[in-house]
């Protein structure tokens, strides 16, 4: 097989390093920007595919696909982000007699509009928070929140990871927002269609890793808690969900494989759900693609989650069954971002002018630069993610906390002190946490 | 003649939103402190604003296109 990573920074290295393990030779994209990257230099081959805006290279359809061509390449890694979950960028790759790694288009649509994915889900017997179908006016909207009850968010059906979401705290507030909310979705999503979610407070994000083979074989891969969050970006993930009830887990897990059979899914993909503190939980939204966050699932578990996309779409069966994936100690990721938290999480482009990674026992960095690199002010801004095994919770932040202090990152600000004070902090330690935690302490505060 | 320099490097837009309407048009006024411009640092959306008043002659530099800290955006005739 030969593969173009459609991908740039440390997914595109993750995919080479697959690509290579199982013998499949891997060919990189690059934009202006990115020329002479870690990715492009480890890859087998390289296609300059334009300017470096993304609009114009990564997101340009186009541009990817005659760069399969021209390589000679007979499948494409689309990793996270910038065309992961385009469908129609699934079925224009497969309109060019290429296998897109990932799940059919069909399923990518459907899991991609929120309110479909909702209704999805309620068939397949999975829990969703008390809702609304989508909404027009305000009137509409009144008579909706009247049964769902305050505070609620008002959703964009075309958003998800975060964006598109309002809250409305009381009735007052609902026609505003609702009609600043349309507009955003159209302006952002080009699609203004919004719902009603209610609000379910001090909720934990548990999200659950599943795979699917051609050959019926579903399973998961257990949970990640990614709760974390500023602004509803993740910033620490961890799997197992700390202090979670085993049978509750079971059930979670369950619901989880239960809506990746529903919808005929194919490939690796994560179920977002939301926890509340009573226990109940329910379905949020469903990532058709591999996730930021999935070394932590990885080395917990022994499953590598880019070589099973991988076999799965050659048509092989997964290596791995149900019984056989067992829950082996606690791993936590953190998410190190060029960006300054002392300064409202300003992103900072610059040169990387030094970049000491931390090493031993139970540590793994997944990175796409290098030091005397460029950190481009045209892409998101992660430099390297950092995650820790140990042999429990307790040792894994250990680890995570010594690899934090042997990091030294200079040219750009990070995120890494901030992290090391999260990781020490007795009630993350303690866990677990919600998703606004870390807002309300004041910590990440914009 | 005057001109207005990118504060930070990134992508230079002329729209608040694609589709939109520009921020400023070629021929209309704008005065000191008035957003005319984006500039997106990793997925970041910095408003730009002139930092003078007058009549805008010319744009020296296309929407979507790649900006360097420092450059000229565009050319405002002093009022």
């Amino acid at each position: 097989m030969k593969v173009l990573v459609a991908n740039r920074g440390e997914i595109a290295l993750r995919i080479v390093r697959a690509c290579h393990e199982a013998g499949a030779e891997a060919v990189a994209v690059y934009s202006d920007a990115d020329a002479g990257a870690r990715w492009v230099e480890l890859a087998d081959a390289a296609e300059h595919i334009g300017p470096s805006p993304a609009a114009k290279s990564y997101l340009n359809v186009d541009a990817v696909l005659a760069a399969a061509k021209a390589s000679g390449a007979d499948a494409v890694h689309p990793g996270y982000g910038f065309l992961a979950e385009n469908a129609e960028f699934a079925r224009r790759v497969a309109a060019a007699g290429l296998t897109f790694i990932g799940p059919p288009p069909e399923v990518i649509e459907k899991m991609g509009d929120k309110a479909v994915a909702r209704r999805t889900a309620r068939e397949a017997g999975v829990p969703i928070v008390p809702g609304s179908d989508p909404v027009s006016g305000a009137a509409d909207a009144e008579r909706a929140a009247a049964e769902i009850g305050f505070p609620l968010l008002v959703k964009a059906s075309a958003g998800g990871g975060g964006r598109g979401i309002r809250p409305v705290a009381g009735a007052s507030e609902l026609a505003g927002v609702l009609a600043t909310a349309q507009a955003e979705a159209a302006a952002t999503f080009g699609d203004g269609t919004v719902y009603l979610e209610r609000a379910v407070p001090e909720a934990r994000h548990i999200e659950v890793q599943v795979l699917a083979d051609g050959h019926g074989n579903v399973v998961h891969v257990f949970e990640r808690d990614c709760s974390v969050q500023r602004r509803r970006q993740k910033l620490i993930e961890e799997a197992p969900a700390p202090g979670l009830d085993p049978a509750l887990r079971t059930e979670i897990a369950d619901a989880a494989v239960r809506l990746a059979r529903h919808v005929g899914y194919r490939g690796a993909g994560t179920v977002e759900f939301l926890l509340a503190p009573d226990g109940t939980y329910y379905f949020m939204e469903m990532n058709t693609r591999i996730q930021v966050e999935h070394p932590v699932t990885e080395v917990v578990t022994g499953v590598d989650l880019v070589a099973e996309q991988l076999r799965i779409a050659e048509g092989e069966s997964l290596s791995v069954s149900q019984s056989g994936i067992v829950l082996d100690g606690a791993a936590v990721e953190v998410r190190l971002n060029a960006e300054d938290p002392d300064n409202g999480f300003a992103p900072t482009p610059g040169q990387l002018e030094r970049f000491d990674l931390p090493g031993g026992p139970g540590v793994r960095v997944d990175s796409g630069f290098a030091a005397g690199q460029r950190i481009s002010p045209f892409y998101d801004s992660m430099l390297a993610k950092l995650i820790c095994w140990g042999a429990d919770r307790e040792q894994a932040f250990a680890r995570a906390r010594q690899a934090l202090a042997e990091l030294r990152i200079e040219g750009v600000s990070s995120t890494a002190e901030l992290h090391a004070r999260l990781l020490a902090d007795p009630e993350l330690c303690e866990g677990p946490v919600h998703t606004r935690w870390l807002e309300e302490r004041g910590d990440g505060a914009p | 003649m005057a001109t207005i320099k990118a504060t930070m490097p990134g992508v230079f837009y002329r729209c608040p939103s694609p589709g939109a309407e520009p921020y400023v048009a070629e021929g209309s006024d704008v005065s000191e402190g008035q957003t005319i411009a984006l500039i997106e640092v990793m997925k970041t959306f910095n408003e730009v604003k002139a930092e003078v008043s007058g009549t805008v002659t010319k744009f020296l530099i296309a929407d979507g296109d790649e900006v360097s800290m420092g450059q000229d955006i565009m050319e405002v005739d002093g009022a």
